[in-house]
């Protein structure tokens, strides 16, 4: 299949899905609205509630706060991952007495957390940021004390060889070692980061996309809704391609990052 | 080119070296026993042996990455105590940093001694030139074949001018007519500064169209020295040439005599306690 009939194909999908929408929502069917208005509004709505948030221009706001939000979340999280994960790596004794504790903290499901942030960190951003880094934290903190302790032996011993110190080894062949890592695991730091955003705002907050969805559903505005589904699916596709472009720049050196991922 | 001595400085010197693993519950297993060898300074020594005796093991002892259980190691006739920091290793498996460049993985070996980023560069580019990669820079390791990667390890090494290199099977992967080029381009190197040579290889041919000695062991476990022949062929060498000579097929049976019962034996061994 080449590029154009892909495309083509995966359009097809796109419109049928919202023509049956669109035809169950308004169209009677044997007397009965298979999709009452109600509960599954239909696409023209939605699609007008996009444009008209777009056209006020009242969206950009809530974008802007959510985009903010899991830069942070993304930006913190990460560099504590990569800190504690690199630090853990490296002393075995370290990581051995944290090791069910570090297990407890993450077996636990992260959203009950969110009320105790709100309490500690108010109404603002900073509460979300600490969700999203609850979440991304764990991941690359996992995946670069992995990377760290998984570091080739050969290498190192190369690397000994070559007449390196401990402080060169760690910059030259721990260091990309562990990024490397971290950079495999990318695309779900990022993406929960944006999860930790919207959820924080959908469970308290004064703006943000899931402050969005949240105020819709609380006055049965379901076109509002899922117009602010929308809007965050694009959100999330639009930052998934910035990673994928950074990853691509990031990661020549290795032979299959381009291939794997699509 | 050192101060003439009637014999030139040892540069490597194990003395009764034996080896020793720890294995699953607490037994131990004794790679190699008792292993004494010399490398004279300027002299290039060939180890061949079948496989699993402790080739690379012995390589590891020489570069200080491993301590033997017992037995001295002295490296310019002082004892070796930590890193061998006078070797260059070429190791067996591919050893290049994936996320540098060729030419990256060549200059490093400068960079970390504190040479400017910009000489290092150079120097390292006359390297990768002088192994025929010149045009390879700013590849990354995965995208050179094989061979082409053991010419970068090969500069690597080589632009530290270490004096004594260590080599362990740098041509194995290859195809026969490259290994001939390969070797032919590592005399032509050794024979600008002569370092002192330690060479692994399972190649007898190899072994001796390259070595001015050439030792056997003997099959793991346990495995000892058992011969060390001097190989009298006339330098400059050609690999090519040098196998046509009468003096390498006489030598070539000789040794092979030898190491012909070591491989059976340690095919028959390694089979039986599988
Ligand atoms: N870390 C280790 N722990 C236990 N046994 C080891 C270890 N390293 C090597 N050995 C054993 O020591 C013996 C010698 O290993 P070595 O790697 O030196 O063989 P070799 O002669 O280089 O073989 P090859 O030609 O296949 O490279 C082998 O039997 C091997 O199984
Ligand atoms: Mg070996």
């Amino acid at each position: 299949m080449n590029r154009l009939t892909l495309l083509l194909c995966q359009m097809l999908v796109a419109v049928v899905f919202f023509g049956l929408w669109q035809l169950l929502s308004t169209v009677p069917l044997f007397g009965v609205t298979v999709l009452p208005p109600f509960f599954f509004s239909n696409p023209v709505d939605v699609a007008s509630q996009v444009v008209a948030w777009f056209a006020s221009g009242v969206i950009w706001k809530h974008l802007l706060i959510t985009l903010w939000e899991s830069i942070l979340a993304f930006a913190i999280g990460s560099l504590g991952g990569v800190m504690v994960g690199f630090w853990f790596a490296r002393q075995p004794r370290v990581a051995a007495i944290f090791d069910p504790y570090v297990k407890m903290i993450n077996a636990l499901p992260r959203v009950v957390l969110a009320p105790i942030f709100t309490l500690w960190l108010g109404l603002g951003i900073w509460s979300k940021v600490a969700l999203g880094v609850t979440l991304v934290f764990f991941i690359v903190f996992f995946n670069v004390y992995q990377g760290v302790k998984e570091t080739s032996r050969g290498l190192v011993d190369n690397a000994r060889m070559l007449g390196m110190s401990e402080r060169q080894q760690l910059r030259h062949v721990y260091w990309p070692s562990a990024l490397s890592w971290m950079f495999s695991s990318l695309h779900t730091a990022v993406g929960f980061a944006v999860v930790g955003a919207v959820v924080g705002e959908y469970l308290g907050s004064a703006a943000g996309l899931g402050y969005l969805i949240q105020q819709a559903e609380g006055t049965f505005d379901v076109a509002g809704v899922f117009a602010g589904m929308i809007v965050l699916s694009a959100f999330v596709i639009l930052i998934d391609l910035a990673v994928t472009l950074a990853e691509r720049r990031l990661l020549v050196w290795r032979p299959t990052a381009a291939e794997s991922r699509g | 080119m050192q101060a003439g001595e009637a014999a030139a400085a040892r540069a490597v010197a194990l003395d009764d070296a034996t080896v020793a693993f720890r294995v699953a519950d607490a037994r131990v297993y004794t790679a190699v026993d008792k292993a004494t060898l010399g490398v004279d300074d300027g002299e290039f020594v060939a180890i061949v042996g079948p496989t699993g005796c402790g080739k690379s093991t012995l390589l590891n002892v020489a570069a200080g990455l491993l301590k033997p259980a017992s037995g001295a190691v002295r490296i310019f006739d002082a004892a070796l105590n930590g890193l061998n920091h006078q070797a260059g290793y070429l190791f067996q498996a591919d050893a290049l940093f994936p996320w540098k460049t060729a030419i990256d993985n060549v200059a490093i070996g400068l960079e970390i001694k504190g040479v400017a980023r910009a000489e290092a560069l150079e120097r390292a580019q006359a390297w990768l030139t002088s192994v025929g990669l010149g045009a390879f820079g700013n590849r990354y390791p995965h995208m050179l074949s094989g061979g082409q990667r053991k010419r970068v390890g090969m500069a690597q090494v080589l632009i530290r001018d270490p004096r004594i290199l260590l080599m362990d099977e740098p041509f194995g992967p290859l195809d026969a007519q490259t290994r001939q080029i390969m070797g032919n381009l590592l005399l032509q190197l050794w024979t600008k500064d002569r370092k002192a040579v330690l060479f692994v290889t399972h190649d007898l041919e190899e072994a001796i169209a390259l070595a001015d000695r050439v030792v056997i062991m003997s099959a793991g476990p346990g495995s000892r020295i058992i011969g060390d022949w001097r190989v009298p062929l006339p330098r400059p060498r050609d690999i090519f040439e040098v196998r046509l000579d009468k003096e390498f097929h006489a030598l070539h049976r000789e040794i092979w005599n030898v190491l012909k019962d070591e491989v059976m034996k340690g095919y028959a061994q390694s089979a039986g306690a599988a």
